[in-house]
């Protein structure tokens, strides 16, 4: 057993788990935090992405000790109270989810994406940058659009900040 | 249509939760003293199980129980069923070997579970299930249709002598023969429709929580229909009675089909809540998906189609060996029989029909439903048939499928289906339309100058949906009837909550039923929630699958609110002294009509609770309920064009444009069902491209993990071009047809269609991966 000291959604917390933890299971067991899922167990299907230290990381592949230190945004931490993310957002307005299990790690992979091009983004490159996340139910084609739409939101509140 | 009436195109009232971490899942969901199972499963296809060993488990760390597959034969909890029965052309019934949910003697796929161990974290129930011993005894296996059916091939249930489950027929055998045998010119293909994992994103799961004093059962699962998996926990599992089992079936990420089966795990799950006194929860991995989940597809057809001297088709003959793995799941039986040999006059006049289908044995996991389920497998090989002739017979695919399509309806075909409505010439002109068919020859000659060789290619299907008529299903072997259930519950302020039997897993039922209550009441969606999967909750449902839940379940929500209505208006007539005849709805209100008088809907509902004044012999309360069953399948149907480039020193596809036109009748939420027809399309096309569920000749799945199965991801797949055109459905009073399942009955044929129109030859078996379309263009 070991101590992870870490910051999760802006909140220290100080966890004791067993040493073979994974990140993923020491949000959702010991934290509660139920919004990031597992759906492969291979890191391949990105329904368990969150943001470690400001990066996409999938959080099925990370040990719990790993993350001592680190700051970790999920899920349940972009939106400011009652006013979404623009990535929700966009998810929302486009229709870029139907049963929800893998909208979470698309969610946090699109902000990194979206981040790490400076919004400058075409269909293309958001369909390529997705490659690590799977879903079985939209075809992708409403999420590039969600996608699309969020880079061009999140360019305009990055001006407006 | 209101701003959230019918056909609007309404933002999801669900979507809140699913994208800020809210949604709850089975495996969300924690309950005080519970425990972890992990089931230790088979490792070979066939064997006899000689002995258990769990000695050292049981002294290990957290270890509550080891339960084998003995003890719960001897705690007789039944056997797994399958709920459609089929007879064979010789009058015999389907020949079914027994499934236990843990196997006490023999296993039969690689996956199959033999024994669980209980333990206080998933981890320790893990590590405790390594120090388990099971002596296997290996035996001969058999995974392949034809190999299975070939004297000396091993033998799975003494049941089914040479693994056949059944031998069944349906059409006029003469009639198709005669067809063939004056035949201007016959076409002959052969296809396999290759075996698929349904791969819903979140893994089954399943808590079970037993009562003791009580002696009550509540199961939390991964359900597409939760009244269905009571019904038959109680009636054939012998788990508990309905009233002392409550299913409820929460966020559930995903179906495809897949979760409509009353799997082994939920079993074992109550059963051993109950012998160790604690809720038991297990979630299941990606590789216990890919190994237990039941497949879909895996036919191997032969198929030969008739024309006359003019093009026009006279006979159809089809021969199928549909692959049912090592058990029949529980509706296996009827998918390769009434929901796929029963669409194989497609959208044509085809005088003639004969099929006959062999069900197989063999040492795999179990293949029932998936999205489509045999209507792909018909709507593949008529729109593969269909190309195949245009080339033999040297005219343009498009002209030859409007030559022979049906244009009068209701049409009578010869393999049961009425079709009841539709114009299939309209979806084709505006599929071709959308692709500028007539645009394709310049464009390819265009392609070829830069070394790429383009195709096109056409696919036009049609399905029997809003499943399904109970007394025709019944007459057929279903052991239920596909009826759905609705209740309407007016609140004293007003509010509405509405019951429905159908299980939302992705479909937005919690907004479309909603624009139903707006579109009769004019009272925002807000007001308006929708209740679904708890058995405590609603009365009975037969959940959703089939594209039946709009079609089915969104009509039974019709009728109970036209019952609530009426009752409502006698209510507002006695308050606004009026006759009932006179008052109408608009806008919240119940008004008199041609007149000022109104009384809002909250103050009628109010009255109906208050019960001060209400017309004399009037029951107080303002709540309906209605079941409805549809009179008929409906049939939704429309045309496909895919064109794409396949680089001839790669073998690799590129998609160009994908166009879909679909007619669905009426549609409640545009884009919602544009939501549906895109993961349909991307599973069609996972099918055609990418996926393949494989084993090797032993049994031994090649494919259980993302890193062997092919998904498709982004970048394999085009944005889609979609349009419609509308035929009501004259069987429902919505004129809904569904649209559910259409992307994936219909994009493999027009994908294959296309690269085999690309690469000019006309032999190529899905999923058409890089090497093995470079493999067909390159073979002498």
């Amino acid at each position: 057993m070991s101590t992870v000291k870490l910051t999760v959604n802006g909140k220290a917390v100080a966890v004791d788990v067993e040493d073979r933890t994974l990140l993923v299971q020491l949000l959702r067991e010991h934290l509660n935090l139920t919004g990031t899922h597992v759906g492969c167990d291979t890191s391949q299907c990105g329904a368990c992405v969150v943001h470690v230290d400001g990066k996409a990381v999938k959080s099925c592949t990370m040990l719990a000790g790993q993350a001592d230190g680190a700051s970790v945004t999920t899920i349940e931490g972009i939106a400011k109270g009652d006013e979404l993310h623009p990535m929700q957002a966009a998810f929302r307005d486009n229709h870029g989810l139907q049963c929800g299990y893998c909208t979470p790690g698309m969610i946090m992979s699109a902000i990194d994406i979206v981040h790490r091009h400076g919004g400058e983004l075409d269909e293309t490159t958001v369909r390529h940058e997705l490659e690590g996340n799977i879903c079985r139910c939209t075809g992708y084609h409403n999420i590039v659009k969600a996608v699309l739409d969020a880079a061009g939101r999140m360019k305009v509140s990055q001006a407006a900040e | 249509m209101g701003v959230e009436g019918i056909g609007a195109r309404v933002v999801r009232k669900e979507d809140k939760r699913f994208i800020t971490g809210k949604g709850r899942y089975v495996d969300d969901i924690k309950l005080q003293g519970m425990t972890h199972a992990h089931f230790i499963r088979s490792p070979h296809a066939h064997a006899k199980v000689k002995g258990i060993d769990s000695s050292a488990a049981l002294k290990m760390p957290g270890v509550v129980a080891v339960l084998t597959g003995q003890e719960i034969v001897d705690d007789k909890v039944g056997n797994l069923i399958c709920g459609w029965a089929i007879t064979s052309k010789d009058g015999s019934p389907m020949k079914m070997g027994a499934w236990p949910a843990m196997a006490p003697e023999t296993v039969r796929f690689v996956g199959q579970a033999v024994a669980v161990v209980i333990a206080e974290s998933k981890n320790l129930a893990r590590d405790a299930a390594e120090a388990v011993v099971v002596n296997y005894e290996e035996l001969p296996a058999v995974a392949d249709v034809h190999a299975a059916i070939k004297s000396g091939a091993p033998q799975l249930h003494p049941e089914a002598p040479g693994n056949q489950v059944y031998d069944w027929v349906i059409g006029d055998e003469g009639a198709a023969d005669a067809a063939i045998a004056k035949a201007a010119n016959v076409v002959k293909l052969d296809v396999t429709n290759n075996r698929l994992a349904p791969n819903a994103m979140e893994p089954r799961a399943a808590i079970a929580d037993y009562d003791s004093a009580e002696e009550h059962f509540t199961l939390y699962t991964t359900s597409q229909n939760p009244h269905v998996a009571r019904l038959v926990l109680s009636a054939f599992y012998n788990i508990a009675p309905e009233h002392k089992l409550r299913v409820i079936a929460p966020d559930v990420g995903g179906g495809f089909g897949s979760k409509i089966f009353i799997y082994p795990e939920e079993m074992v799950a109550l059963w051993a809540s109950k012998k160790v006194g604690r809720p038991v929860k297990w979630t299941g991995d990606r590789t216990e998906a890919f190994l237990t989940d039941a497949h879909g597809r895996d036919h191997v057809t032969h198929a030969e189609m008739a024309f006359d001297a003019n093009n026009k088709i006279t006979g159809l003959k089809v021969k199928t060996y549909a692959n049912f793995g090592a058990y029949m799941s529980l509706f296996s039986s009827s998918v390769p029989t009434y929901l796929y040999a029963t669409l194989l006059s497609g959208q044509y006049n085809i005088p003639a029909i004969h099929a006959e289908v062999v069900g197989v044995y063999t040492n795999t996991t179990p293949v029932d439903a998936y999205r489509g389920a045999g209507r792909p497998e018909a709507s593949y090989l008529i729109e593969r048939l269909m190309e195949t002739a245009a080339r033999q017979l040297k005219v343009d695919p498009a002209a030859l499928r409007r030559l022979n399509f049906i244009t009068q309806f209701p049409h009578q075909t010869p393999v049961i289906m009425a079709y009841d409505a539709g114009d299939f010439n309209a979806s084709l002109d505006a599929a071709m339309k959308a692709i500028d068919y007539a645009g394709f020859a310049g464009r390819k000659a265009k392609a070829k100058a830069d070394g790429k060789l383009r195709g096109i290619g056409v696919s036009c299907y049609i399905e029997a949906c809003g499943i399904a008529p109970s007394k025709a299903v019944g007459s057929l072997g279903a052991g239920v009837g596909l009826w759905e259930s609705a209740e309407v519950r007016v609140n004293p302020v007003g509010t509405i909550e509405v019951l429905t039997g159908s299980h939302s897993h992705g479909q937005g039922h919690e907004t479309t039923f909603c624009q139903l209550v707006a579109e009769r009441l004019g009272v925002p969606i807000s007001q308006v929630s929708i209740v679904h999967g708890d058995t405590d909750k609603v009365q009975f449902g037969m959940g959703t699958y089939g594209s039946r839940s709009a079609a089915v379940g969104l009509t039974a929500i019709l009728k109970a609110m036209e019952k609530m209505e009426s009752k409502a208006k006698k209510i507002a007539a006695h308050a606004l002294e009026a006759s009932e005849g006179d008052i109408v709805i608009e806008n919240g209100e119940f008004k008199v009509a041609g007149t000022d008088k109104a009384i809002a809907f909250p103050m009628v509902a109010l009255a109906a609770y208050t019960a001060h004044n209400l017309p004399d012999g009037m029951e107080p309360g303002l709540k309906e309920s209605a079941f409805y069953d549809p009179t008929n399948f409906t049939f939704p149907a429309g045309a496909y064009i895919c064109e794409l480039e396949v680089d001839p020193g790669t073998g690799k596809t590129t998609f160009v444009n994908f166009v879909a036109a679909d007619d669905f009748g009426r549609l409640i939420n545009p884009m919602i069902v544009e939501g549906q027809v895109h993961g349909g399309l991307a599973q069609g096309i996972g099918q055609a491209l990418l996926e393949h569920a494989i084993y090797d000749a032993n049994g031994q799945p090649v494919t259980a993990s993302f890193m062997d199965y092919s998904m498709p991801r982004a970048d394999d797949l085009p944005s889609f071009n979609l349009s419609h055109t509308t035929t009501l459905c004259p069987g429902n009073p919505l004129g809904i047809k569904g649209c559910g399942e259409a992307g994936a009955i219909g994009a493999s044929a027009a994908v294959i269609n296309a690269i085999t129109d690309a690469i000019g030859k006309n032999n190529l078996e899905m999923p058409a991966t890089p090497d093995r379309v470079w493999r067909t263009i390159h073979a002498a």
